[in-house]
């Protein structure tokens, strides 16, 4: 009997600009001036966010926050190719994403300070709140795609999570009802290398992520998560398969998480600074912003008005935050079932007498 | 202190047409009801489509529904319960089915981190409005795993509704109720009774409350609170006791969460004696929390402390031994004299 190749399959990474800022122009999505100075401003709505809530965290007044700086451009190249229709379901690193996809920033905030209003999204934004237990979502994200697919919807699911979640079980069985009932759905692992102090060599003994992909019956690819144009070419292709029935795609943005897991973390603990130094060379941010320079469509002053710019809009994002009425006491069993049983409202007086004394 | 007393549901009642059905047909008709009545409501699970469910549960519905409403999924618990949230958050509202609840574990982080919790996370923005089916408990000497009874773990935690009916048209009834129910319901039915006897069913649309109990039996000595498949066994050591002149009321729960107190606290409160029975190990178990009910509500009418006829701290033995661990109507009737002669 003859030993045959019953599959093989090539696993592609796409880079689209380098560090220098230089471009593949035969790589390079169509984008015009204004699309790429929006891609600019919210990543850098991203970064300036992240250090204020890093701030607001130390001075007492936010709860943990998981810090987005250096994930910018997988964010970034991703929502900037999605449609109104199609949904999001996040991982909980998803800020800029979120926001750009219908979330209001003090919303957002309002989460990481500790309120559930922080997770209720304006009505029709195709949003899911955030997952804590980690993997979670993934199932979720086919269920998403299965409801677009059958309801024949021209939109798609994106779906993120960490290089650390793809150990979890609900990643295999996630991607496998994805791929058993080609639904319109496309995975996007954020590698960033690190699941709080565990390097990625601990999750799997895999190549690369992407390559996982195979395994499913629909294809992976990788690309440098901190080029925002290579994370939009391959999003935009991908995304564009999901919503005509070509099933999902996995793709793997090799990125860097370059804070601290979250304000609760200290990453010097375990990392090498030489390895941060390293990513730092390849900042999402000083990348496209070389880019833009390169094309002379930016310089010193342009980029010192978006850096004020950004920081208004966060101030403004914290003083409606910090604006919030407290929720009353009640709310705690206020939206357990949709109609509130008499066990729960038994309990609700009770710690309303309680609150009284 | 609430003061209702027990819903008695008769047939006669609803003055429709009625076909006779054993449980696991009424299930089967509440399914189809609803997909008639309902476009959005699906069917997913292992073995639900052409082969009709391992107990027949979803059987001639993949022929009625096809395979788009009828979803024969992959062999994921975690999966199908995941997806179906997905999809109940997207329009829908599926009737999972989880083959035997032994199987549930691998399930259990999507039904309480998500399914359950939806709806108070996002303040009301999203609802999860799904059916969790399940077959449960011991009796048919089935293998490892087959024959658990987990509903304590449900109970104890807050967002999910736990349904557990004991005849025919319960099972149908309430069944429809929780597909149309806008938040998640946990439904288990006892496949020890699933075809051991057959009730007059009302045809179409037949709907039973979620909550409210039922009073399976009247009496005035001693009240025996069950669900599922210890509810004809509770009525049978009746009977058997009332052979000594001996009244036994028997309240069928049908609704673990939320629990209808009013009706426990009211038949307690007159017959001042209790004995719950429940499949389910003691420790911690539902039982526990009736009788911490009984202790806050009626202790000034109690005649003996409430007594727990229950399964075992153990795992649950394998069928040549299943029958000494399963509550049975001999148990019942010793602890409710031991309840009489205190």
């Amino acid at each position: 009997m003859p030993v045959m190749t019953i599959h093989e399959a090539v696993t592609r990474r796409l880079e689209v600009l380098a560090p220098d800022g230089t471009v593949d122009e035969a790589l390079m999505p169509q984008l015009d001036r204004e699309q790429v100075e929006t891609m600019h401003r919210w990543m850098l709505l991203g970064r300036t966010l992240d250090a204020k809530a890093i701030t607001l965290q130390r001075q007492g007044r936010m709860g943990t926050w998981a810090s987005l700086r250096g994930q910018e451009a997988v964010q970034v190249g991703a929502v900037a190719a999605m449609e109104d229709d199609d949904w999001l379901i996040p991982a909980f690193r998803e800020h800029v994403a979120m926001i750009v996809r219908g979330v209001p920033g003090e919303t957002l905030l309002a989460y990481w300070a500790g309120d559930e209003r922080g997770s209720a999204f304006p009505p029709g934004t195709r949003v899911f709140p955030v997952p804590v237990p980690v993997g979670s979502q993934f199932p979720h994200a086919a269920g998403v795609g299965m409801s677009l697919r059958m309801r024949g919807e021209q939109a798609v699911a994106v779906a993120f999570i960490g290089d650390g979640s793809t150990s979890e079980g609900d990643f295999h069985e996630g991607m496998n009802f994805a791929g058993v009932f080609r639904a319109n759905t496309v995975f996007i692992v954020q590698n960033n290398q690190w699941a709080i102090s565990v390097p990625l060599s601990r999750q799997t003994a895999s190549e690369t992520l992407a390559q996982r992909a195979w395994g499913y019956g629909f294809p992976g690819i990788q690309v440098d998560g901190n080029d925002v144009f290579a994370v939009y070419a391959a999003c935009r292709g991908a995304f564009e398969r999901a919503r005509t029935g070509g099933g999902p795609t996995l793709i793997e943005a090799v990125t860097y998480r370059m804070g601290d897991h979250t304000t609760a973390d200290d990453a010097s603990r375990y990392r090498d600074p030489e390895e941060v130094a390293s990513w730092a060379q390849r900042d999402p941010l000083d990348r496209l912003r070389r880019f833009m320079e390169g094309r002379g469509w930016w310089d010193d002053t342009r980029q010192a008005a978006a850096e004020t710019a950004a920081a208004e809009v966060v101030e403004e994002m914290v003083a409606r935050m910090m604006a919030m009425e407290p929720q009353p006491p009640r709310e705690i069993f206020g939206h357990m079932f949709a109609r509130m049983p008499e066990y729960l409202e038994e309990q609700a007086s009770e710690l309303e007498r309680e609150v009284e004394r | 202190m609430s003061t209702t007393t027990a819903v008695e549901t008769t047939v006669a009642e609803t003055r429709r047409e009625t076909s006779r059905r054993t449980l696991v047909q009424a299930v089967r008709d509440a399914m189809a009801e609803a997909m008639r009545r309902d476009p959005s409501v699906l069917v997913m699970g292992e073995d639900v489509g052409p082969n009709g469910g391992v107990f027949r549960a979803t059987e001639g519905l993949y022929e009625e529904f096809g395979p788009e409403r009828v979803i024969d999924t992959p062999l994921a618990e975690s999966g199908i319960v995941g997806t179906a949230i997905g999809m109940a958050m997207t329009g829908w509202r599926p009737v999972v089915e989880i083959q035997f609840m032994g199987f549930v574990y691998p399930a259990i982080n999507q039904i309480l981190a998500h399914a359950a919790r939806m709806r108070n996370r996002t303040r009301g923005r999203f609802g999860v409005p799904m059916v969790i089916r399940m077959p449960y408990g011991g009796g048919i000497h089935a293998p490892e795993h087959h024959s658990e009874s987990y509903e304590a773990l449900f109970v104890h935690s807050p967002g999910i509704k736990v349904v557990v009916p004991s005849t025919p048209a319960d099972a149908k009834g309430l069944l429809l109720e929780a597909i149309f129910d806008d938040d998640p319901v946990l439904f288990l039915e006892p496949k020890r009774i699933y075809r051991s006897s057959r009730d007059e069913v009302p045809e179409g649309s037949h709907r039973v409350p979620i909550g409210p109990a039922r009073l399976a039996r009247k009496g005035r000595d001693v009240t025996l609170i069950a669900w599922g498949a210890m509810v004809p066994q509770a009525l049978a050591a009746a009977e058997l006791l009332a052979r000594d002149g001996v009244e036994a009321e028997v309240l069928d729960l049908r609704t673990l969460d939320p629990m209808d107190r009013g009706a426990i606290v009211e038949s307690v409160g007159r017959t001042g004696r209790a004995v719950v029975v429940h499949e389910a190990p003691r420790q911690a178990g539902v039982g526990a929390e009736i009788s911490a009910l009984i202790m806050e509500r009626c202790l000034l009418q109690l005649l003996a402390p409430v007594r727990r006829v229950t399964g075992f701290d153990t795992v649950m033995p394998l069928a040549r031994m299943e029958r000494l661990y399963l509550p049975h109507r001999d148990r019942i009737v010793a602890a409710v004299r031991e309840t009489l002669e205190f």
